[in-house]
This record gives C-alpha cells, sequence and structure tokens, in this order.
C-alpha cells in the first residue's frame, strides 16, 4: 500500500463477484451520480458491469465481493492478486465469510444430496458437467490472498465505497473506519 | 470437425454463468447449455434457525431485489403465525415492492442492457458498459441512475436502507410511515415518470432496428406463468398464478399458494447449479413455461392503471396477444415501469398509507407456509416447515430465474444456430448470445440460493466431447 500509485491518465478498476449476493455491487451503484464523477478517472476492465472474459494484467484497484467457495473463485482470486496492485475485500463476505459460511457445517455430499436428490421430481442426480466443485468450506478472502484494504458491511454503505475509491484514487490508504459496521 | 465453444463469463447479468455450445462435423450449432456455477445451499443452512430469522438471512440470496425475497419470506411467516396482517402493512409491503420493481428494472434496462441496444452488440468491450454509455450518452446514463436512485431511495425512505433492510417482518413492518417521507417520495414521482417515458419512447423508436435479434432471442412458443387477481389484473405481491397455455387460453389458476407444487415440478439439469422446474401436468420436458415481464403481461389481461395499460394495448397492437421473443422483455419492463410508478402514486395518497396500525402480533399457530410473490424477474416462491417451536425443519425456495431455466438453455440453442454458420464465430456473436440470457434479466444471485453464478465461457468440442478450444470474447 506504501508504494501504491494508480496509473497514469485512468485507473485501471476491476471489480470482482465471488460467493456473494451482489448487494455490494448494488451498494457501488448506489453512489448514484458520483459515479458520473468518477467515469473520467476510471477505466473499468473486469466486472459483472461490462463483457471482459479473463482478468487482465496491470489493474489498479480491485474490488472483491463475496466469499472463496469454490475452485472458480480460488483460481480467480490468485489471478486478481497477481495483476492488481490493491486489493479491496467489500463487505462482509470478503472479510469474515459471512453468510456463504453457514453450509460450513453440512459436508458438501450432504447438502447436493440435499437440494438434487431429494429435492426435485426428476432427474435425481447431483449436477457434475462444466461446473466447479464447491470447496469444503466458504473461506474470507484473506485466508487465500493478502488483502490491502478491508471495507466490511452488508453491504458496505455507498458513502465508504466512495470514500475508499477515491482515497485510492488520490495514492491514500482509505480510511473508512468511521464509515463502516459489520452487518 | 466437430468443436465445442465456451463462454466463460456471460456479463451484465446478475450472477455468475457459462455457456457451452456445440457444433457439428458441418460447423452448425447442434446443442447449448447455460451453466449456473454456483451454489449455496440456503434450503439446508437454513434448518434449525427460528422462521423470523427467515426474512433476514433469505434477503441475502440477492442484493439486487433483496425486497423480493423479504416479501416472500415475511409472507410465509405470516402463514405460519395465521395471521391476516392490517391492511396498511399490506399497502406499504406493496409500495416497497413498487419501488423494488423501478430501481430493478432501471438497473436492467440502463445499466446492463442499454449498452448492447445503444451502443450495439458489436460495440468495443471496453466501452458496451455502463460508463461507456456514460462518455457517449450521458443523458441517458443519467436517466438510468436518476431513475434508479429513485426506486433505491424510495425504499430507504420507507424500510430504512437501500440494500437488505430489515422494515418487513413476520406479521407487517415494523414501523409506519412518516409524513414526510411520504412526502419526498410523492414530490421525486413526477421526474420519475418522466425519465420512463423517455425511455419508453426511445425504446420503441429503436424496435425495428433489432429484427435479427427479435427473430432469434428465445422465439419460443412456450406456457407463460404469472400472478393475477381475481379479474385478470396483474399482481405483484399477491394474487393467484395463473398459467396460459401455447395458443393463448387460460390452461389453470392455482389460488391456493400451497397448492403450488401440484402444478410445478422440479428437476436437476447434469450441466447447472440450478434446477429447473416445469408444469407439472404436462411432465419434463415437455411443461416448459416461462415467468418475468412479459410472460407477466402475457398471463395477465392488464395492469390496472390507465397509463400502464394504453402502453399494453399499444405494445399487444404492435406485437400481437402473446408475443414470444424474449427480446420484448425490455419494452415489457418499461411498461411495467411506468405502472409501478402510478400504483406508487396512488398508495402514497391513499390517507391509509400513514396508519400507524401496520404489525399483527402472534407465535406459531400453523406449521408450515407458504410465501408467493412476483420478483422483478418472475414468481417467486418461499416455503417454509417448522416445528412446535417454530425452528425450521424443511424449506423450498424456486426462484424467477429457475422457472425460466429450460427456456433459457433453448434460448440459448436457438440465438447460436442463428448466428453461427459454418462455425464462423465472432465476438459480437458471442456477445448476442449473451444479450438473450441479459434480455431475461435473470437473478442467478438468487438462482444460485441452491448455488450458482452468471458468467459466460465458450467452449468448442469434437462430436465426442474432446474439448478442442475455448473461445472467449476479446479482452
Amino acid at each position: 500500500m506504501k508504494t501504491f500509485k494508480p496509473s497514469p491518465g485512468k485507473a485501471r478498476l476491476a471489480t470482482v463477484w465471488l460467493d456473494g449476493c451482489s448487494g455490494c455491487h448494488m451498494s457501488l451503484l448506489d453512489i448514484d451520480e458520483v459515479l458520473l464523477d468518477l467515469a473520467p478517472r476510471i477505466e473499468l476492465v473486469f466486472g459483472p458491469l461490462m463483457d471482459a472474459q479473463v482478468f487482465p494484467s496491470g489493474v489498479d484497484v480491485t474490488l472483491v465481493e463475496g466469499a472463496v467457495s469454490n475452485q472458480d473463485d480460488l483460481k480467480l482470486a490468485q489471478k486478481l492478486r497477481l495483476n492488481s496492485r490493491v486489493v479491496v475485500a467489500l463487505g462482509d463476505c470478503a472479510v469474515t465469510s459471512n453468510v456463504p459460511s453457514m453450509r460450513n457445517t453440512i459436508p458438501v455430499r450432504a447438502l447436493l444430496d440435499h437440494i438434487y436428490v431429494k429435492g426435485v421430481d426428476v432427474n435425481k442426480v447431483p449436477p457434475s458437467e462444466g461446473i466447479p466443485q464447491l470447496a469444503r468450506h466458504a473461506v474470507p478472502l484473506h485466508e487465500v490472498i493478502k488483502v490491502d484494504v478491508h471495507v466490511p458491511g452488508c453491504p458496505p454503505k455507498p458513502g465508504a465505497i466512495a470514500q475508499a475509491i477515491l482515497q485510492l484514487l488520490d495514492a491514500k490508504k482509505p480510511e473508512v473506519a468511521g464509515l463502516v459496521k459489520f452487518g | 470437425m466437430a468443436q465445442q465453444i465456451v463462454i466463460p463469463h456471460v456479463s451484465r447479468i446478475e450472477g455468475h454463468a457459462k455457456i457451452t455450445i456445440d457444433l457439428d462435423d458441418a460447423g452448425e450449432v447442434s446443442d447449448a447449455r447455460v451453466h449456473i456455477t454456483q451454489l449455496r445451499g440456503f434450503e439446508k443452512f437454513t434448518e434449525g434457525r427460528p422462521y423470523y430469522e427467515m426474512p433476514a438471512i433469505t434477503a441475502r440470496i440477492c442484493g439486487i431485489c433483496p425486497v423480493s425475497h423479504l416479501l416472500a419470506s415475511v409472507k410465509a411467516c405470516d402463514m405460519i403465525m395465521a395471521v391476516s396482517i392490517p391492511e396498511p402493512a399490506k399497502k406499504l409491503r406493496l409500495l416497497l415492492h413498487c419501488a423494488q420493481f423501478v430501481q430493478s428494472h432501471a438497473l436492467s434496462f440502463f445499466h446492463l442492457s442499454a449498452p448492447d441496444l445503444l451502443l450495439g452488440m458489436d460495440a468495443e468491450i471496453p466501452v458496451r458498459n455502463v460508463l461507456g454509455l456514460a462518455e457517449k450518452h450521458p443523458e441517458l446514463a443519467r436517466d438510468g441512475i436518476a431513475l434508479r436512485r429513485f426506486g433505491q431511495e424510495a425504499i430507504e425512505r420507507l424500510a430504512g436502507q437501500r440494500v437488505h433492510p430489515s422494515w418487513t417482518v413476520p406479521g407487517g413492518v415494523n414501523a409506519p410511515l412518516s409524513a414526510d417521507a411520504r412526502d419526498s417520495i410523492l414530490a421525486e414521482l413526477p421526474v420519475a415518470m418522466s425519465i420512463a417515458r423517455r425511455a419508453m419512447g426511445l425504446l420503441k423508436g429503436i424496435l425495428d432496428t433489432f429484427p435479427e435479434e427479435i427473430k432469434s432471442f428465445s422465439n419460443l412458443s412456450t406456457m407463460y406463468a404469472g400472478l393475477v387477481s381475481g379479474n385478470g389484473e396483474l399482481r405483484i405481491y399477491d394474487g393467484q398464478i395463473r398459467f396460459r397455455g401455447q395458443d393463448g387460453s387460460v390452461v389453470s389458476e392455482v389460488e391456493n399458494p400451497k397448492d403450488y407444487s401440484k402444478f410445478i415440478g422440479e428437476a436437476t439439469l447434469g450441466h447447472s447449479y440450478l434446477k429447473a422446474p416445469f408444469y407439472k401436468p404436462d411432465g419434463y420436458p415437455k411443461g416448459i413455461y416461462r415467468v418475468g415481464p412479459l410472460a407477466r403481461l402475457n398471463a395477465a389481461d392488464r395492469l390496472g392503471t390507465s397509463e400502464a395499460d394504453a402502453e399494453l394495448a399499444e405494445f399487444r397492437q404492435r406485437l400481437g396477444r402473446c408475443p414470444q421473443s424474449a427480446f420484448f422483455n425490455h419494452y415489457a419492463r418499461l411498461i411495467e415501469v411506468i405502472g409501478c410508478l402510478e400504483k406508487m402514486k396512488m398508495l402514497l395518497e391513499d390517507s391509509m398509507i400513514l396508519d400507524t396500525r401496520v404489525r399483527a402480533h402472534a407465535g406459531v399457530n400453523e406449521l408450515e407456509g407458504v410465501g408467493i410473490i412476483e420478483a422483478p424477474r418472475g414468481i417467486l416462491i418461499h416455503h417454509y416447515k417448522v416445528n412446535e417451536d417454530g425452528a425450521i425443519t424443511w424449506a423450498n425456495l424456486i426462484v424467477a430465474t429457475g422457472h425460466n431455466n429450460l427456456a433459457l438453455n433453448l434460448g440459448v440453442k436457438q440465438v447460436a444456430q442463428h448466428f453461427i454458420k459454418k462455425g464462423a464465430v465472432s465476438e459480437g456473436i458471442l456477445n448476442r448470445v449473451c444479450a438473450v440470457v441479459r434480455a431475461y434479466d435473470p437473478c442467478f444471485s438468487c438462482s444460485t440460493h441452491a448455488d450458482g453464478r452468471p458468467a459466460v465461457q465458450l467452449e468448442v468440442r469434437a462430436a465426442d466431447g474432446a474439448l478442442k478450444e475455448t473461445l472467449q470474447s476479446r479482452d
């Protein structure tokens, strides 16, 4: 963080949605017209709001929503860490694994059996083709990669998200302690 | 040579999905599938929780339409308490729901789909998003942000916060509406309505420039399902499930929520964490039906407010009584926004809306509850069983996007077959494959309550199933 300085020109921003509900992304959009103020200063290079298929290199700031719950989440977390200068854990699922971790006491096999075998009328076989395997536990982001900034909340308030982004654009370490709470 | 195309990340949708397209020896599309890649297990891990925790927990299924889950959940809880909630509380819940429809439809139209509609399906990836829209069409982007903000602020004024509010509770809501909050929302309504009208004018003007997309975007003959009142008016908070058949006739109406499982069955799909509901009397997979904005307009006779009904009349005059292409969901969504804004005005001007009797108190009086509402994306069902202490013993959740699962898969196949010829694929074609998914505005966040996220990926496989190539959109 000490050495962070955004790219000259537009800062390259990525947003990532791992195992979460997208409420943190909605809270990001809830900064409303501040989005239009940000538009000239940032280039959105990856995330659910745009169409790039592969996480790019040379990203300045990556905001990560959600816990790490399956093999795809893990691979993407590792890749975004390698390719980002600052990684922000956005919201309680990324920070503590929150609601996704409520399944952690249940073996994956029992979960799949409950939903896809007992819970259907037809085709009583858990799905497996073309989908990532669930990890035994849903874990917070900092358990698998180094995280530079934590912004808790379910979701974090739009004002806290806006402040964190604006401070990062000014090459400052975000100070959001007074603006956030868990839950 | 037979091959397979994979889109790894279906973007600008609410969740995570992949798409696989199979090509035959001649390079023509033989099959296509949408994979929902996440599962979260709400139906299992909520076992043992007190029923009154269910609204707050299940709201976390989806941050885009948490109000939908809150409302379906509190309705199921009302039934467990065996209470009829006070009339003002019903009106306040409906008001909250209308505000949510406005914000969610605004997100779908302006933030997610307008880049395709205004910048073009073949526009460059770095600009084909809401920030690109802000640079090219700043007024439109401003309109979209303002309309979404109107809905979100109304939710905040009613319920305390925009995402995951805790205002709706079993038995009603936990606080009445203040006169100040009512006046603030009322004061902003005209601006929201003028934005909705502008968007409607814009969409009608460009509709005819998408003939190929209209022809191929899930242009399927299926049944439709939506909630209606006893006299056929579209309902979003209450009402009975009406199934309208392919021939346009009403096939059945489910009056008692508990009877839903006589009409709706569920199947596992081998390639997706999202299950596929089907119309039970027709069996699987024949019993395909669709839900959502277009389905609601097709299922209902009218919306019940004057301006929205005038728009609906024009819609039907232009497209027929039951248009089939999923592309028309965009049009249907804007008609619903107008209808919800009209409804909000009526509710806010109703003297009962400030009444302070807004909550019924009771304990466990029934061991089973079902709550059914229309989420912005279609019918949402919460079904709980509890023990004498009120702890959940069993839960089933059927979300809007699930109902569309079979149609979504067929729709992706149809658009791929239409645009991919002799194995030739471009990024613009892949974007159209994603755009048909986008037209349904699927919420894979919701769908993955069991588990799943949307992102589209294109894989090319040989006829024997061996992976030949993974095609990705330009980066």
